[in-house]
């Protein structure tokens, strides 16, 4: 504590050696001397990281969210504990927080920095052209600095794994899929939906549609409900909010008629809980299952390469179903084709894990 | 002169009631409130680089709490210095993406350019309030998210980047950050753009108490029917004062297209800026120099608070609560001169 | 007789000065009893100390015997003590009924009952002579029905003993002489009535018993027909005082001002001045005379320049200002003593010193190039302030904390001091005490000796018979009749004022 107390002259020559001495990070901590002598030397080598968020803040329910219980599962794994010798996150309040929210973990001395989500690509571009001596990721977009891991996904083989789901459930042979804004992420998911559907049944028709938007739920359901009227009993978003839209007319339609199927596919995270509907007393579920995007999985696994001195510095690392960074959440038990969708899944899985399949990653490579 | 020191001592004590009822506030919720305030305390004066930012958020801190005070000083209320930040934001950094010009005349053209557009948003309210005694506080708030919207749309239609949702990055000649700075402060990103900040408190402190166009501004402000027997012109000296006001909002616009991010983002929504400047205002006691303390005191807040979280485990939104609770305090400053009164038995009518 | 109110050994102090030293104010049941003292000799403190806004120091109040502890107004109100403030607790937008019974509300299931209210206010006002219409808007009606207004609240209230702070002060003299006829239907109902004043005249002409103190300390209290002005005055002012101005002979010589056929309009949209004609010479002082609400406002507002002017003309040395901005026409040579001095003549939150340059702060020496030279703006409110007499701590004191009288001093000092070619008096002297008034009256003769025009307008006659070389009748925006003061009476005038007795024609325009 009495460091934080010394005076700017005293701190900037500190800082001053920070820069000059681009070398041990770790003699800098030993110097600043944070921690009393009587803990366990082990401490002092022991990994520390943080994360910031972006102005969604931690509990987003989203993508902060999944980034934060990533660190959580890879502290508790580690045996780390939350605070300035573990894991620890900031928030942002405003855009204008990103470059000091970085920069002031990094000059607390952790070891990685996490920015959460590409609208920090240029805050942690900047930060660590700056603080050379720390290593930093960022999630969804890619940073070219030596000690920058940048974070990118196989969205296109959960899409796969959903489309495969999609296409055996379907009875009217009839699917739709509902895009957010055509930029590359939600291509590589359409790809590989549309590789998925035709990898079982190549002749159904996908009806593909892009809303232009990742809030406008209004839309979501507009659309939504162009493609149930025409025919199609299965539909998967990757839109963000405006696939709340989707998941409401199909419980609406459900619930006027059950007889009829209207299905829906979730992504990112396991959506389940949004298709829940009550029809005269029994609960039913209109979301077979989702296409999942495991920031926490990745977070996690780049903290555990990082801590064993693996730090991919400079690379961009894609977490695919291999890696665990990507997957299908479960699949529905009102499905009538629950286990041959189940089986189907696993097959397609060991093939892609295997190398055998290669899914496509842009709309033109669907064949 | 007695009066003068009462007048200092309300914020003072506003700032401590401030800090002590949200020391109460953290015990109850049951936070360590000397690790908090240590780490706000680091925060923002721990190291070089805090200190850096610090001065970084002071800067738009001041210009806002100067628009705010100016325009109270000559009796309006500029509610719209978010409204004319944000056309003086879009402005600077338009002239900073635009043109290639040499740096002496690049930069003063882009921080010219946030004036303009600034004192120009604010120029219709102004007209309108001393043409048709259209109340100033409505147009202005209307003025916002006009201005926030139109920027949003210009942004969108006319400047974007590749990624859409912002323009280009100003070019180098047009930025007010400098490596000097960097290197000062440790890669901070405080900018040259606090010297323009000081130089508007001086600017707003000499026309006000110096010159003759100030006396009328002043004049107009205390007492309109008194201004007019004297002879002076009530309503353009209106329209000047939210001009004037709106030239200090669109500089503090300026500081942040041109210091501190270098580009203009399509926005959600407000950036705050506008409105943490009448806190600052009401808070400095719509003087210069109270500007330029009380900007001081919210910029350490806010840059402090973010460190609140990691080295003590207190939310950072408890600083916004402290900043309200001053707020509140300054605002109440009538109770707080009843108990002064109380406690030195002056009874004076 | 039984005292309702008494106020023993009062003393109440203030950080360095004691405001009421040692007072004693007795007052009988049924009778009005004057309190009288210059500004500032502690009668307003002495009053607040009655109506509990202050606590005493020392000393014992009973009503009716009893002693009592007013530590709040609203004891006072209980014990049936009502104050008719000088300057009205009105809400303007507000009406007449609303006024009256705010904080007192009669409702029933929750809403006010504004019909019975009306009918207890008009009620009231008919059993003492009060007549208010009570559904009238308060920004709509005269002063002097204001006042009533906050004479009805006292009653409504249920008050016994009604305070009267500087009633007159505000009124014109046929107001005046109806607010001693309800005081003396007040009386007659039982009521009892503290008069503040520093009207001697209407002491002599109301009250019973008169309270007299001054700086603070009590002088004595003497039955009023016992006793004449010239006793009442110097017992208050502690000296011998003259009533009549003392002034030389006009000597008039050319037209300075000349006013033809001028019409205005009032805020309202309504003709206010309608067809006016009036000159003033140098060297001599024409005082307006008029019941308040005849033009005297929009006509002074019209010539200043703060008024837009339908049609005729202003002449100022031959010069038409007619149409001119009031910065043209201040410096063209007209000086204006307004008639509400916080609201046009001070910027009451600027110190005295800077009100001295209100209308010159941009000529030299007070500034140069823009910019303020204080050392000069100073310099010349030190001796201008010494020149005048205001009494006030320093020059760069707020004009706010200044008395209403040192006010004023300020105000004419500053006018008198550009020399103007003409200058303009409105109401130089209302609620401004004894001592004020003759040096104010002094310094407007001064005026005229120097060979200026001097425009008076003021609702008491007195000033206007004492001060004026000559006197122009205004009545619904026109010049009625002008008369020479030595041979006219206050009945001519009134009479003249109140549009039943005109001049012909002919002997108007030929002034």
């Amino acid at each position: 504590m009495n460091k934080r107390k010394m005076g700017l002259a005293l701190s900037l020559a500190l800082t001053a050696g920070t820069i000059l001495g681009a070398c041990g990070k770790e003699d800098e901590k030993e110097t600043t001397g944070e921690k009393p002598e009587t803990e366990t030397p082990a401490t002092e080598e022991a990994f520390t990281v943080a994360m910031v968020t972006d102005v969604g803040g931690v509990d987003d329910k989203s993508f902060n969210q999944s980034a934060w219980e990533g660190l959580q599962a890879f502290g508790s794994e580690t045996g780390l504990s939350e605070g300035k010798e573990g894991y620890s996150y900031l928030q942002s309040q405003s855009d204008a927080d990103y470059e000091t929210n970085l920069n002031n973990l990094a000059r607390q001395g952790y070891d990685l920095v996490f920015g959460i989500g590409f609208l920090m690509q240029d805050a942690v571009n900047t930060v660590a052209s700056q603080q050379t001596g720390s290593n930093f990721a960022i999630i969804d977009a890619v940073v070219e600095q030596p000690n920058v891991a940048s974070v990118l996904f196989k969205e296109q083989e959960a899409a796969y794994l959903a489309g495969i789901a999609a296409a055996l459930t379907s009875e009217s042979n009839k699917i739709g899929f509902i895009g957010g804004m055509e930029i590359p992420v939600i291509e590589r998911f359409e790809a590989g939906f549309l590789a998925g559907v035709k990898a079982v049944k190549p002749d159904i028709k996908v009806d593909v549609q892009y809303a232009g938007a990742f809030d406008k739920a209004e839309l979501g359901q507009t659309i939504a409900s162009k493609m149930y009227s025409s025919g199609a009993d299965v539909i998967f978003h990757a839109a963000g909010g405006t696939g709340n839209g989707l998941f409401k007319e199909a419980r609406d339609l459900k619930k006027k008629d059950p007889s009829k199927n209207y299905w829906a596919i979730g992504v990112d995270s396991d959506q389940t809980a949004e298709g829940i509907v009550d029809i005269g007393g029994t609960e039913h579920n209109v979301i077979i299952t989702s296409a999942l995007k495991r920031v926490d999985n990745a977070v996690k696994d780049l903290s555990a390469k990082a801590a064993k001195g693996e730090f991919p510095g400079g690379q961009a690392s894609t977490y695919g179903l291999v890696e665990e960074g990507v997957g299908l959440a479960p699949i529905n038990d009102a499905v009538a084709a629950k286990a041959d969708i189940e089986a189907k899944v696993e097959e397609f899985k060991a093939k892609i894990v295997s190398g055998e399949i290669t899914v496509p990653e842009f709309r033109k490579d669907v064949k | 002169m007695s009066n003068r020191l009462r007048n200092l001592s309300i914020p003072i004590i506003a700032v401590l009631l401030g800090v002590v009822v949200g020391t109460i506030i953290m015990l109850i919720s049951g936070y360590d409130a000397i690790a908090a305030y240590s780490a706000l305390w680091s925060g923002a004066f721990g190291e070089v680089y805090y200190t850096g930012e610090v001065v970084r958020q002071v800067t738009p801190y001041i210009l806002a709490g100067l628009a705010v005070a100016f325009a109270f000083r000559t009796g309006l209320f500029n509610i719209g210095v978010e409204g004319q930040l944000i056309v003086g934001w879009l402005a600077a950094v338009w002239v900073g993406v635009a043109f290639d010009l040499p740096r002496f005349i690049h930069l003063p053209l882009a921080v010219l350019a946030a004036a303009v557009a600034g004192g120009l948003w604010a120029f219709l309210p102004g007209l309108l309030k001393a043409r048709f005694r259209v109340h100033e506080v409505i147009v202005t708030i209307m003025m916002n998210y006009v201005a926030l919207h139109l920027t949003n749309y210009i942004i969108r239609r006319y400047l974007p980047s590749p990624s859409g949702d912002r323009t280009e990055k100003i070019h180098a000649t047009a930025s007010l950050r400098s490596p000097f700075f960097e290197e000062l402060t440790d890669f901070s990103r405080l900018h040259w753009g606090i010297f323009i900040a000081i130089i508007a408190a001086i600017f707003m402190w000499f026309l006000l108490e110096k010159t003759t166009r100030g006396f009328e501004l002043r004049s107009v402000g205390f007492n309109q029917h008194a201004s007019q027997y004297s002879g002076m012109n009530v309503n353009k000296n209106i329209v000047l004062s939210m001009v004037i006001s709106g030239v200090f909002a669109g500089l503090a616009g300026a500081m942040e297209g041109l210091g501190t991010f270098g580009y203009a983002a399509v926005k959600g929504g407000f950036t705050g800026v506008g409105f943490d400047g009448i806190a600052v205002a009401l808070l400095g006691g719509n003087a210069a120099f109270g500007v330029i303390l009380a900007a001081i005191l919210f910029g350490a807040l806010k840059v402090g608070s973010l460190n609140m979280p990691l080295e003590s485990g207190v939310p950072n939104e408890l600083v916004d609560i402290i900043i309200a609770l001053i707020v509140f305090f300054v605002a109440a400053s009538y109770m707080i001169r009843i108990v002064m009164d109380r406690f030195s038995k002056k009874g004076v009518k | 007789m039984e005292y309702v109110i008494e106020m023993l050994n009062i003393r109440k102090e203030f950080p360095g000065i004691v405001a009421n030293d040692n007072i004693t104010l007795q007052v009988k049941k049924g009778e009005i009893h004057a309190l009288l003292g210059e500004n500032g000799a502690g009668k307003s403190t002495l009053m607040n100390v009655l109506f509990g806004l202050y606590q005493p120091e020392k000393g014992e109040i009973r009503v009716k015997g009893k002693p009592v502890n007013i530590t709040n107004p609203n004891i006072a109100n209980d014990l049936g003590i009502g104050m008719v403030h000088q300057h009205f607790m009105l809400v303007d937008p507000f009406t007449v009924t609303e006024n009256i019974i705010l904080g007192q509300e009669t409702t029933s299931k929750g809403m006010i009952d504004i019909k019975k209210a009306e009918n207890d206010v008009r009620a009231i006002s008919e059993k003492y002579g009060l007549a208010v219409d009570p559904s009238a808007k308060i920004a709509d009606i005269s002063v002097g029905m204001q006042q009533r207004v906050e004479i009805l609240k006292t009653l409504y209230r249920g008050a016994e003993i009604l305070i009267f702070d500087e009633p007159t002060a505000v009124l014109t003299p046929q107001e005046i002489g109806e607010l001693i006829q309800i005081m003396k239907t007040l009386i007659k109902e039982g009521k009892s009535i503290i008069l503040i004043t520093h009207k001697l005249k209407e002491i002599m002409e109301v009250c019973d018993r008169c309270t007299v103190i001054r700086k603070g300390k009590g002088i004595g209290t003497v039955t009023v027909s016992e006793t004449n002005p010239n006793e009442l005055a110097s017992l208050m002012v502690g000296r011998e005082v003259t009533f009549t101005t003392e002034k030389t002979e006009a000597t008039p010589k050319h037209n300075v001002f000349e006013i033809e056929n001028l019409h205005v309009k009032d805020s309202r949209g309504l003709g206010a001045v309608n067809g006016l004609n009036l000159t003033v010479r140098s060297g001599e002082i024409v005082g307006i005379a008029g019941v308040d609400g005849n033009g005297q406002s929009e006509l002074i507002e019209a010539i200043t320049g703060l008024r837009k002017i339908d049609s005729g003309s202003v002449k100022l040395n031959g010069k038409e200002i007619t149409k001119l901005s009031p910065r043209k026409i201040t410096e063209s040579g007209i000086g204006h003593i307004p008639q509400d001095r916080h609201k046009h003549g001070l910027v009451l939150d600027f110190p005295i010193g800077e009100n001295m340059v209100l209308q010159t702060y941009y000529q030299e020496p007070n500034s140069k190039m823009g910019v303020l030279n204080f050392k000069n703006i100073y310099k010349k409110a030190k001796s201008l302030i010494e020149e005048f007499d205001v009494r006030t701590p320093s020059e760069f004191t707020l004009a706010r904390a200044l008395s209403g009288g040192n006010q004023q001093k300020a105000i004419i000092g500053r006018e008198v001091d550009r020399n103007p070619d003409l200058l303009i008096a409105a109401q130089p002297t209302r609620g401004l005490d004894v001592g004020a008034i003759e040096f104010i009256h002094k310094r407007l003769i001064e005026q005229r000796d120097n060979g200026k025009g001097v425009l008076l307008v003021s609702f008491e006659l007195d000033e206007i018979m004492n001060v004026s070389d000559r006197i122009a009748v205004i009545y619904e925006g026109k010049i009625v009749a002008i008369v020479d003061p030595k041979e006219t009476t206050e009945q001519e005038l009134g009479l003249l004022m109140a549009g039943s007795k005109r001049k012909e024609a002919g002997e108007v325009n030929n002034v």
